[in-house]
């Protein structure tokens, strides 16, 4: 049985791409998912539309009260190709090198040489989104406008659009065009926090030991995922797995679930450290 | 189990965890705010913060099994790695980079690829001038219909002059927009963008807009408007036309650079090309924008035909004196 833990790894090594600091430290950066992309473009899309609604608002006031209504149109129409065009230029070349979207789906642009990110870069991956993105849409805008039924300028939009919106999923580095032509990727980096440690002091005193066997059952990717199911704290699967870990090491069954799981998540926890302290990591139960 | 054997994993967290929320604080208020929003002590502060966390990092990973504790401190040191080492300009300052040295620098670096491009127009024009002509039926296939808005050879000479002068009752407001923001900048970006498919419909492009000018050349010129026409055009003509043919020469830098690489990888080579064409695009957009206003009000206030000559000329002779005058570069 291929098994999870192998699986895992490799689908964390496709998603990983190295990046050494100066210090000579792998940072191991995750590329962004073809979800988060997505959700983030669709995050901007939204707050663009938002502020163009907000903007068409105020400068039809403008026009209605002041009866400026040229000066109102130029503002607009100048407002408008500012938006398209700057929104997503003038946000990633922040400190942050994300748009709100990214900021709150957790992503970042990041050159893929892994220096610094400039400014021709930015601009390069932006002005490609015009023609993976606005100007198919803009074709079916006044296609759709004209009324004439030109299916064929519709289709081939359509196509168009496809052809680019999916690119990100036929690489392996989630590049779309822009990135490609602009030496960038987007990259998962969100803000976390950190949580407290399962074997932290004040927690009550572990009464349950197990011997070497019971110890060697497991490997630091089944203990990870102990400590995944401890931290999310969900009762079923709490029991599921207090009960797959009692048939394998056949003990401890008149303990409640979860004092059982962190009674063990402890002691495995201690004795995989330990043996790591020696030079021996056990990846899973099947490395030995 | 004694806590003594668990003494090396609890100092890492002891020992550090302050710094570490230290620094996170430190990024976090960068990233929200700006580097600026943090004290001179901070800043010192926060290189020998990155430094700990990444070497409390690799301690982690070489000890610890504590998924949370990895996955944290990965996250912390990558936020802190793009501080570090990340951008170090505000927008501000590349604004004015931008402005004073790397637009002209990356038009100056297109100079072959602007040659072929002011070529191909000039073919294009000559061509669909001679074509037009020859057989006026040929001034439909150039210049959609939209765009020539009754400027034909089924016009009168009295109404084609009128669409030079004044502003025969359409409203200066309506052709500032729809000529700025369609068709110039679709040409231009389309030129561009449409480089990476080798260069081909780039090509194809340029000469189908020299094209249109050479057919409307030969439609007023057949009734003796030509000078007029010249003028009519050149006002803005010069900055519209010289920033579609920078468009062109940059899909055109790119094409090249995927077909032929040279030393570097494809990739590698449509990388290099596409920041450099990125940079020069940029530079068309502020071209078009003035373009259009010089199109939009300079041209419907203005009805001289020499003033107009003269103010096309010296925007033409302004705008190369930007991109190719020799300039003292930054770093000597």
């Amino acid at each position: 049985m291929a098994d999870y833990a192998v699986l895992h790894r490799e689908q964390e090594a496709r998603s990983r791409r190295t990046l050494i600091t100066p210090e000579g430290v792998d940072l191991s950066l995750r590329l962004a998912d073809a979800g988060q992309r997505l959700s983030a473009f669709l995050l901007d899309l939204v707050f663009m539309l938002l502020i163009l609604i907000a903007a068409t608002v105020v400068a039809a006031l403008i026009a209605v009260s002041g009866g400026l209504w040229r000066i109102a149109l130029i503002v607009w129409l100048l407002g408008f190709f500012v938006l398209r065009n700057c929104y997503f230029i003038v946000m990633e070349m922040g400190p942050r090198a994300a748009t709100f979207g990214k900021r709150i789906v957790g992503t970042r642009v990041v050159a893929r040489s892994g220096a610094r990110l400039t400014a021709d870069a930015v601009i390069a991956r932006n002005l490609m989104r015009e023609i993976e993105f606005f100007l198919p849409l803009s074709f079916l805008a006044a296609s759709g406008a004209d009324g004439a039924g030109e299916t064929a300028t519709t289709i081939i939009g359509l196509l168009w659009t496809c052809i680019f919106l999916f690119f990100p999923l036929f690489n392996r580095d989630r590049l779309r065009i822009g990135d490609l032509l602009a030496g960038t990727w987007v990259i998962s980096a969100p803000k976390r926090s950190l949580g407290f440690d399962l074997i932290a002091a004040g927690r009550p005193a572990n009464r349950l030991t197990f011997t070497p066997e019971q110890l060697d059952a497991y490997g630091a990717f089944e203990l990870q995922t102990l400590e995944r199911v401890l931290r999310a704290g969900n009762s079923e699967a709490l029991t599921t797995v207090a009960d797959t870990i009692r048939a394998k090491i056949a003990a401890w069954d008149n303990v409640p679930d979860v004092e059982f799981l962190n009674a063990y998540y402890e002691a495995l926890r201690i004795h995989l450290e330990r043996k790591l302290l020696f030079g021996k990591r056990r990846l899973d139960k099947h490395d030995r | 189990m004694s806590d003594l054997e668990a003494v090396g994993r609890f100092n890492l967290r002891a020992a550090r965890e302050a710094e570490w929320h230290q620094l996170d604080q430190l990024v976090t208020i960068a990233e929200k705010k700006s580097p600026r929003a943090l004290s001179d002590e901070d800043l010192m502060a926060l290189p020998v913060l990155y430094r700990s966390a990444l070497s409390s990092l690799s301690v982690a990973r070489e000890t610890s099994l504590d998924l949370e504790l990895i996955v944290f401190l990965e996250s912390l040191c990558a936020r802190a790695y793009f501080f570090v080492y990340g951008v170090r300009t505000s927008p501000l300052r590349r604004i004015e980079q931008f402005f004073v040295r790397d637009w002209p620098a990356a038009v100056r670096s297109l100079w072959r690829e602007t040659l072929i491009a002011t070529f191909l127009t000039v073919v294009g024009a000559i061509a669909g001038f001679l074509l037009v002509r020859s057989d006026p039926l040929w001034f439909d296939a150039f210049v959609p219909e939209g765009l020539a808005s009754g400027r034909n050879f089924a016009a009168s000479t009295e109404y084609l002059r009128g669409t030079l002068y004044g502003s025969d009752g359409k409203d200066w407001l309506s052709i500032f927009a729809t000529f700025l923001f369609t068709h110039n900048s679709q040409i231009a970006i389309m030129a561009f963008a449409l480089g990476f498919a080798f260069g081909v419909p780039t090509t194809f492009l340029i000469i189908y807009n020299g094209g249109m000018l050479g057919a409307f050349f030969a439609l007023f010129g057949a009734r003796g408007l030509g000078f007029q026409l010249g003028g009519w055009l050149i006002i803005h003509g010069t900055t519209e036309i010289f920033a579609i043919i920078i468009a062109g020469a940059a899909g055109l830098r790119i094409g090249w650079s995927v077909v032929f690489p040279g030393e570097a990888s494809r990739l590698d080579s449509a990388t290099a090309a596409g920041r450099t064409a990125a940079i020069a695009m940029a530079g068309v957009v502020v071209m078009l924008f003035v373009a259009g206003l010089l199109e939009g009000i300079g041209r419907q206030m203005i009805t001289n035909d020499l003033v107009r000559y003269a103010i096309g000329s010296t925007m033409l002779l302004l705008w190369l004196g930007f991109y190719y005058l020799p300039r003292r570069t930054a770093d000597g």
